[in-house]
């Protein structure tokens, strides 16, 4: 099964930046670590919510706006790729996602082909 | 003949389902198959009677009518030039011996990405063998709800990847923790009085105990149930709620109390200490007369240890009122917050009449009833109040 893993940060920058330097290390060392993990494929670094553009088209206009779609907390903040044999499997690796422990969310998102 | 068949049905349902999803790999082309053969069923055997292997009759025929509606949708989807991915039904599958799935279907139906209302309701349908309709109404919620219910659940499990099988050890607790949590919440919803709940719970109990024998917290849950159940009959007298030290002992069902209690044996012996296994040994001590109130309060004291629960402090607030006096108990209750729980209030109130502090036990029966739906039990709580308008309050 390949899965599209989202990276929700909540409160978890806050809390990450708050850390000791040794526990901040190992945030860093365990996001290097799912990036090394068998059947994940990352996905591009993505900058802060903050830096989103939001595009809309409305009666053939197109319109612009400063930010996520949806509010700064609920923004998605990362994302990669997982090939796992099933949903208990993509579990186990979500839950190493340091964002998980730190007051975010990872969402497993089963990818489909509708073509 | 009619009985016996519904017995079959009802035992073979669920373990011709799991061994069918298990085969298939497909929950709705399993049920459909199923269901065409427990149909073919209820009419031959009506005829010729029941064979020898009505299980191996079942699985062989809802196996044939699986493959045969494989071969011809693919039948069809080669004649419309469409491409077919190998399928596992190709597999032959042994016609002597039929591996008992029953587990890897609970676990599945069971699992935590599904939603709790999506699990009760397809643990009920695939190993219970209710109808949609029948778990609509033990609910209280319309056939279409329901029916959705199912359909979003079996979607996800496919489209999600949730796997068809036992846990490996490292999950294997907290998953049997999920298991155990659907069987008793089936059970709870039966015990307001729609029985055929609580006994689809007990069935559910008795089947993981088969299949679990080695787990105590199955069996103390098993315990449980039996134990609560025995007292069944004596909850209600001309459908008005009997407290369990009014009721009628005799109407106590004393099969059922010694087929809880072996059920418990047997969790203690496997060093069983675990929440059901706690509760267990209280509705046990529940069922003695009379009844050691202070081993009581010491049983969920450990429970409360163990689950941090408001409610069990609650319970053992009743059993420290049993044992030491109602001072004692309201001492505890009135440190518990719960405030929106009507049986805080209930108790609070059942405790301020026996002190006598009868306006202040008034004013907790109305804020209890506030809170109840419940037809026997609100009607439990006026007679109290109509009771309560005629004494004096002493404190």
């Amino acid at each position: 099964m390949k899965y599209v893993m989202l990276i929700y940060q909540g409160s978890a920058l806050e809390r990450q930046a708050a850390l000791p330097e040794e526990e901040q290390k190992q945030v860093y060392a365990d996001y290097q670590g799912i990036n090394q993990t068998e059947g994940v494929t990352p996905g591009l670094p993505m900058g802060l919510a903050e830096n989103a553009t939001t595009v809309q088209v409305q009666g053939g206009k197109t319109m612009t706006t400063d930010g996520p779609f949806v509010g700064m907390k609920e923004a998605v903040g990362g994302w990669f790729i997982l090939e796992a044999d099933d949903l208990d499997a993509a579990i186990e690796v979500a839950a190493r996602v340091p964002a998980a422990r730190y007051g975010g969310a990872v969402e497993i998102r089963p990818s489909e082909v509708y073509w | 003949m009619v009985g016996t068949l519904e017995q079959v049905f009802r035992e073979e349902w669920g373990r011709v389902l799991a061994t069918l999803i298990g085969f298939l790999g497909d929950f709705d082309l399993a049920e459909e198959a199923a269901q065409e053969a427990f149909a073919m069923a209820a009419d031959r055997w009506q005829r010729d009677g029941v064979p020898s292997n009505p299980r191996a009759w079942l699985m062989t025929t809802a196996r044939n009518r699986a493959t045969d509606r494989i071969r011809r949708d693919r039948a069809l989807a080669t004649k419309f030039g469409l491409l077919v991915a190998s399928n596992s039904a190709e597999v032959p599958m042994k016609t002597t011996t039929f591996p008992d799935e029953r587990l890897e279907l609970i676990f599945t139906c069971c699992h935590p990405a599904l939603a709790i209302e999506a699990q009760v309701a397809l643990t009920l349908r695939t190993l219970g063998g209710l109808s949609t309709d029948e778990i609509a109404r033990a609910f209280l919620v319309p056939e279409r709800t329901m029916a959705q219910r199912l359909v979003r659940a079996k979607r996800k499990i496919k489209a999600a990847g949730i796997p068809f099988r036992v846990p490996p050890r490292h999950l294997l607790g907290e998953r049997l923790d999920a298991v155990l949590a659907v069987v008793y919440l089936i059970f709870n919803e039966g015990y307001g009085g729609r029985d055929e709940l609580a006994a689809e719970a007990i069935w559910l109990g008795r089947a993981l105990a088969e299949l679990l024998p080695d787990e105590p917290e199955v069996h103390g849950l098993l315990a449980m149930m039996l134990l609560h159940d025995s007292r069944r009959e004596a909850r209600f007298s001309d459908g008005e709620l009997v407290l369990l030290g009014d009721q009628d002992r005799s109407r106590w069902n004393r099969e059922l109390i010694a087929a809880g209690r072996a059920e418990l044996d047997r969790a203690l012996a496997l060093r069983g200490c675990g929440p059901y296994v706690l509760q267990a040994a209280v509705a046990s001590l529940h069922a003695d007369v009379p009844c050691d109130w202070g081993e009581i309060a010491a049983l969920y004291g450990e429970l409360s240890r163990l689950t941090g629960s408001p409610v069990v402090e609650l319970n053992r607030a009743i059993a420290i009122a049993e044992s030491e006096g109602p001072e004692a108990g309201l001492r505890i209750v009135d440190h518990l917050g719960l405030d929106d729980f009507r049986y805080l209030h209930s108790t609070r109130a059942e405790l301020l009449r026996r002190l006598g502090r009868t306006s202040e036990a008034r004013d907790a029966y109305r804020r209890a009833r506030q809170l109840t739906d419940d037809g026997a039990e609100r009607r439990f709580l006026e007679r109290r109040l109509t009771e309560l308008a005629h004494s004096t309050d002493l404190g």
